[in-house]
Formats: structure tokens, C-alpha cells, sequence
């Protein structure tokens, strides 16, 4: 049982929080960075190897584009439809095989990792698909390359919806950090499960309940500041202004 | 310059399949402005993507300067394709660059040095007018404005040929003037060979040189202005001089009579009228500045039978001035759009009137 008039109680709750919020920052950042890595470009090859798009056909190749893009249409969509209690637990032997051990906050990354990547290529896709056609074709037109056309257009146009998915992924990585910790991953889910539910400690749950809250708002906020920085397109912005004054947009 | 070489394209198979170009055969010389006019549907925005290879013919080939973009790919086509600019009904901008930075993409893509892109991309933007406005995003632009950007992007690989696809159909009169005059000078100035898209006559009529009329992905006529002007039923011609219905009139034979250039200005139908002793009425005209050159058409009702208006075409033949007869059966006196226009259109085919 907890004794909250225990001189050691208070700082050791707040030591164990800040670690657990550490752990839970590090485990989600790491996953992320991986996830924004591997799911970007995958996403833009889902997209791009679609028929009539700028990659239908890599290395002159128009079955390789459509092999390529099966294949990742089919991985990604099985990778979101396997729940993430059943997917940690199938991917224990390769954590361990990976990273010699499963327990840990270390390899709690792979799972975290392995469900992000589907969440965002979908993010990265739909993204994509919302950049208008014509700038694929007038950056054609222009004799530019694929690579120049992905950097200097198809980025640059997704780049504020894919902040915003971004941020939705991240949310839910926090989400999936926190059932880590049921197998043995560290992090805020391993504080409310050792300390709340061991302990019966309620004091350790809310805390856990508020640092989750703060981060998630801090990274919403963060991610929507990014993507209005990024350049919402003028439609939208038309559009918000319109909200925000209750004046209609005048067609340009 | 440009040279469309019997391009055929459909899309789908079997019964729904659309055939959107049927052996089209279209010659541009350089340095002209050639527009090409039609009905939506007709095929004209694939025929225009076919000549920087946007799109791919089925058969035929195009020929642009020489080279056979249908036969090119990968980087031999971008390298050709910096020689052929594009501009755009939707002006298709990158929204959240920089009108700058927009023209600079395609200094990236000829693969300019960094430090040499922004000033050449002001430059082109001064060449257009807008040298002020490149920090500016497309968003805070007009849509005169924002196809000026469009047109500095498309000429600033330095290119030799133009596409345009409706680029002035977004934008009001007075901005389609200005861009008009805006791609006209810069042809003359540069020697662009321009290629454009329209289905505004007014279009062809400010800056063509010659044009071609596009119907279910074949072309109907093409030509010079001044050769369609004068060529007996054009329909190009007849849409830039509308000078009515041929409404018949009892005993009267119709007669269309063109002029290009100098003979506008020789009183022929004056003439005309004391050396056949003939009542001429006039029926309708139309007086235009086409390329430049006046140009008209006038309708006259001739007092008579078939053989008087013969002899009355041939001595306005004598006067190098074309005139042939229009048949009121078929042009159609009901005034009634839809079938008046189809009746019309027969008209052309079928009516074979000596010239
Ligand atoms: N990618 C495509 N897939 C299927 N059909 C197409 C495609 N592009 C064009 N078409 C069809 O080909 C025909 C010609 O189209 P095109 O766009 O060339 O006409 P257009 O003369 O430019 O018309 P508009 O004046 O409306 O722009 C149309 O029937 C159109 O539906
Ligand atoms: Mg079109």
C-alpha cells in the first residue's frame, strides 16, 4: 500500500515519473524518427507506382512499378490490420534475434516501429494523392526529374498534411508505448502498470494520466505550428480565413 | 518547326473506347503563332501533350526541330523538353513557393548553377513584368498575373516552342489581351514557334498566324489565316467574320465575297455592280484586323440565276478577290442554334460551289 506521509514517497514519485516520461521519449522519438524514415519514401513510391503517376514505371519498367506497388499495397495494409497486441507478440522472436533480448525499453522500439511505418505511409499517401495533378505535369513539362519533382514539388505540397498526420502518428505510438510496457518495455505504461496496478498506487496513475495529456497536446500543438509554417495551400487558407472572419472566399 | 506527323491516340478499349486524335497531320512553321480551335472533346489538349511527349500516340509521330520526341525517353526527352515550354489554363504554380523559386524549378531541372538561378529567374520574371513580385507566393498574385510567372517558368530553359493550353480561359477580357500582346511580343522577340490552345476565335484573331479546327479528334481545315479567310466555306472563316444566316431570297443568289490585305480597300463590289448592271444588295459584313492585315467578308444577294452568279464569282476572281456561293437550302433560314449549326456543317461538305 502507498503512505503518502512518507518522506521518501513524493520525490520517489516524481524520480519515477520523470523516468518513466524519459523512457516514454525516448522509446516514441526513436520509433518515429525510424517510422518518418522508412514510411516517407515508402509512401511516396505507393503513390508514385499508382498507373499514370510519375513512377508507374521505374527503370523504364511498367511491371516493376506494378509489382512494387502490390506488394507494398498488400504489406501495408496487412501491417495496419493485425492488432498491436498480436503483432507484439509475433515480432518477440525477431526483436530478440535482432537486438538479443525482448525486455527493455530498447526493444520495445521495434514493435513501436513495425505499426507506426503502415499508420504513416497511409498518412504519407493520402498526402500525396492531394497534390494536384498539374504541378506533376507542368513539372514534367519542364523536363525535370523525378527526384527534383519530389523535392521541389510533391514535398513541399505535402509537406503541412503530412505534419498533421505526423502528429497523429506520433499520438498513437504514445498510445502503443504505454502497452509496451505490459511486456516488459519501460516507459509511462510500465509506471501505471508496476505502481498503479501493483501498488494500487492511484496518485502514480494520474500522474501518468496528466504527462500523457501535456505531451500529446505539446505535440499537436508543436506538429499544427510546423505544418502552418510549412504552408497551408491557399485554398485551405482561404478557406480558414473565411471561418475566422464568417466572410465567404471569393474564387480567385 | 513543329511538325505532327498522322498522330492517332485513343483511350480504353472496345465500345467505350474514345478515340481522341484520328490521323491528325498539323505543320507549324517557325516562328508563327498557330492556334488550334474546336469544340471540348475534340482532342486538342491530348494533340498539344503529344508534342513535349505528356502524352504518347498511339501511331504517328512528332518532329520538332529535327528531333523525333515520340521516339525519346528518360533524360534525351527532359533534355528536349527544356526546349519546349508549357504554360497552362490553372497556371499550375507551386502554392507554397515562391514565384521565384517557382521560375527557379526550371533552371534547376536544365541543371543551372545555384548561384546563377535566382538572378536569371529575375530576369525572365522582368522580361514579364513582374520582377517585383518575386517573393511574393502565387496565392498573394492576380490570374494575369500568375500566368505571367506561369509564362517566365515556361521560358526560362530558354526554349524554341510554346504550348499553350487555354491559357488565357481563367482570365477576363482585359487580362486575356494583355497576355495575348505579352505572348505575341515575346515570340517576336525570341523567335518562339507558339502552339496554342483556344476555343475563344477571339484568341486566334488577336495573334494567330494560322490555325487549324479540330472536330472528334480530326483536323477539319488548317491553314494560314489569310489562306483559311479566303478558302470558299471555311468554318474558321465564317466564325471570324459572322455575317449571319443566308436567309434566300426569291430570284436572288447568295454570294460570299472575301478580301484580304490590299484588295479591302478596292471599291469591288461598286464596281461590280456597273459592270453587270446589276442591283447588289448587301446581305451582311464583317470587317476584321486579322494578323494584322484588314481583312472582311461581305454577303450579297445577286439579282439572278446560277449563271449570272457565276460570271459575277469569276470577274471577282479577275479582282483577286474569293467568292463562291452559299446555298440558303443548307445554311438554313430558321435560326434555331442546334439545327442551324448541324444543317451548316453539312453545308461545308456537301455543297460544291465552284470558287
Ligand atoms: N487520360 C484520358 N483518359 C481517358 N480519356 C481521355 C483522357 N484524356 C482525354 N480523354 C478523352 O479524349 C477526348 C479528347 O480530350 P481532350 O482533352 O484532348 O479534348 P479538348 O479538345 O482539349 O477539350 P477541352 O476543350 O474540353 O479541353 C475526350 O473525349 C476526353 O474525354
Ligand atoms: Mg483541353
Amino acid at each position: 500500500m502507498i503512505d503518502v506521509t512518507s518522506p521518501t514517497f513524493w520525490p520517489q514519485l516524481i524520480q519515477v515519473l520523470l523516468e518513466g516520461t524519459w523512457e516514454t521519449l525516448y522509446m516514441v522519438g526513436i520509433a518515429m524518427v525510424i517510422t518518418t524514415i522508412v514510411g516517407l519514401p515508402l509512401g511516396i513510391v505507393l503513390v508514385g507506382t499508382e498507373r499514370g503517376r510519375f513512377l508507374e514505371a521505374p527503370f523504364g519498367s511498367r511491371r516493376l512499378g506494378q509489382a512494387i506497388n502490390a506488394v507494398l499495397g498488400f504489406v501495408v495494409n496487412l501491417g495496419r490490420s493485425v492488432p498491436f497486441i498480436v503483432l507484439m507478440i509475433a515480432l518477440i522472436p525477431f526483436t530478440r534475434l535482432l537486438l538479443g533480448s525482448f525486455i527493455g525499453t530498447g526493444p520495445a522500439i521495434v514493435p513501436l516501429t513495425i505499426v507506426a511505418i503502415p499508420f504513416f505511409v497511409r498518412v504519407v499517401e493520402i498526402a500525396v494523392r492531394e497534390v494536384d495533378p498539374g504541378l506533376f505535369e507542368a513539372a514534367e513539362s519542364l523536363g525535370a526529374s523525378r527526384w527534383l519533382l519530389v523535392r521541389r514539388v510533391l514535398l513541399p505540397q505535402a509537406t503541412p498534411a503530412i505534419l498533421l498526420g505526423a502528429a497523429t502518428t506520433v499520438t498513437s505510438i504514445i498510445n502503443f508505448s504505454a502497452m509496451v510496457g505490459v511486456v516488459g518495455g519501460g516507459g509511462l505504461g510500465n509506471v501505471a502498470l508496476t505502481y498503479g496496478m501493483q501498488r494500487y498506487s492511484w496518485l502514480h496513475i494520474v500522474g501518468v494520466v496528466i504527462i500523457l495529456f501535456v505531451l500529446v497536446q505539446l505535440i499537436q500543438w508543436a506538429f499544427t505550428l510546423l505544418a502552418k509554417r510549412a504552408g497551408i495551400e491557399p485554398a485551405k487558407r482561404r478557406r480558414v480565413a473565411a471561418a475566422e472572419t464568417g466572410v465567404e472566399p471569393v474564387k480567385a | 518547326m513543329i511538325s505532327i506527323e498522322h498522330v492517332s491516340r485513343r483511350f480504353g478499349d472496345g465500345p467505350d473506347a474514345v478515340v481522341a486524335l484520328d490521323d491528325v497531320s498539323i505543320q507549324v512553321a517557325r516562328g508563327q503563332i498557330f492556334g488550334v480551335v474546336g469544340q471540348s472533346g475534340a482532342g486538342k489538349s491530348t494533340l498539344l501533350r503529344t508534342v513535349n511527349a505528356l502524352e504518347r500516340p498511339d501511331s504517328g509521330r512528332v518532329v520538332v526541330d529535327g528531333v523525333e520526341v515520340t521516339a525519346l525517353t528518360g533524360q534525351a526527352l527532359r533534355t528536349e523538353r527544356h526546349r519546349i515550354g508549357m504554360v497552362f489554363q490553372h497556371f499550375n504554380l507551386v502554392g507554397n513557393r515562391t514565384v521565384a523559386q517557382n521560375v527557379e524549378l526550371a533552371l534547376e531541372a536544365t541543371g543551372t548553377a545555384k548561384k546563377d538561378r535566382r538572378p536569371k529567374a529575375l530576369e525572365m520574371l522582368d522580361l514579364v513584368g513582374l520582377a517585383h513580385k518575386a517573393d511574393d507566393k502565387p496565392a498573394q498574385l492576380s490570374g494575369g498575373q500568375r500566368q505571367r510567372v506561369g509564362i517566365a517558368r515556361a521560358l526560362a530553359s530558354g526554349p524554341d516552342v510554346l504550348l499553350s493550353d487555354e491559357a488565357t480561359s481563367a482570365l477576363d477580357p482585359e487580362t486575356t489581351r494583355q497576355i495575348l500582346d505579352l505572348i505575341q511580343r515575346l515570340s517576336r522577340e525570341l523567335g518562339l514557334t507558339v502552339l496554342l490552345i483556344t476555343h475563344e476565335m477571339d484568341v486566334v484573331k488577336r495573334i494567330c498566324d494560322a490555325a487549324a479546327l479540330m472536330e472528334d479528334g480530326r483536323v477539319i481545315e488548317q491553314g494560314t489565316l489569310e489562306q483559311l479567310i479566303t478558302t470558299p466555306h471555311s468554318r474558321v472563316a465564317a466564325e471570324l467574320f459572322p455575317v449571319g444566316e443566308a436567309h434566300g431570297i426569291p430570284g436572288h443568289r447568295i454570294v460570299d465575297v472575301t478580301y484580304a490585305g490590299l484588295s479591302a480597300d478596292r471599291p469591288v463590289i461598286a464596281q461590280l455592280s456597273r459592270d453587270f448592271g446589276l442591283d447588289v444588295s448587301i446581305l451582311g459584313a464583317a470587317l476584321e484586323t486579322i494578323g494584322g492585315v484588314q481583312a472582311g467578308r461581305t454577303r450579297l444577294a445577286i439579282p439572278g440565276d446560277e449563271t449570272t452568279s457565276r460570271r459575277v464569282i469569276d470577274r471577282l476572281g479577275d479582282h483577286g478577290v474569293t467568292a463562291w456561293e452559299v446555298d440558303p437550302a443548307t445554311t438554313g433560314t430558321i435560326a434555331t442554334s442546334a439545327s442551324a449549326s448541324t444543317s451548316a456543317s453539312t453545308s461545308t461538305t456537301k455543297a460544291e460551289v465552284p470558287a
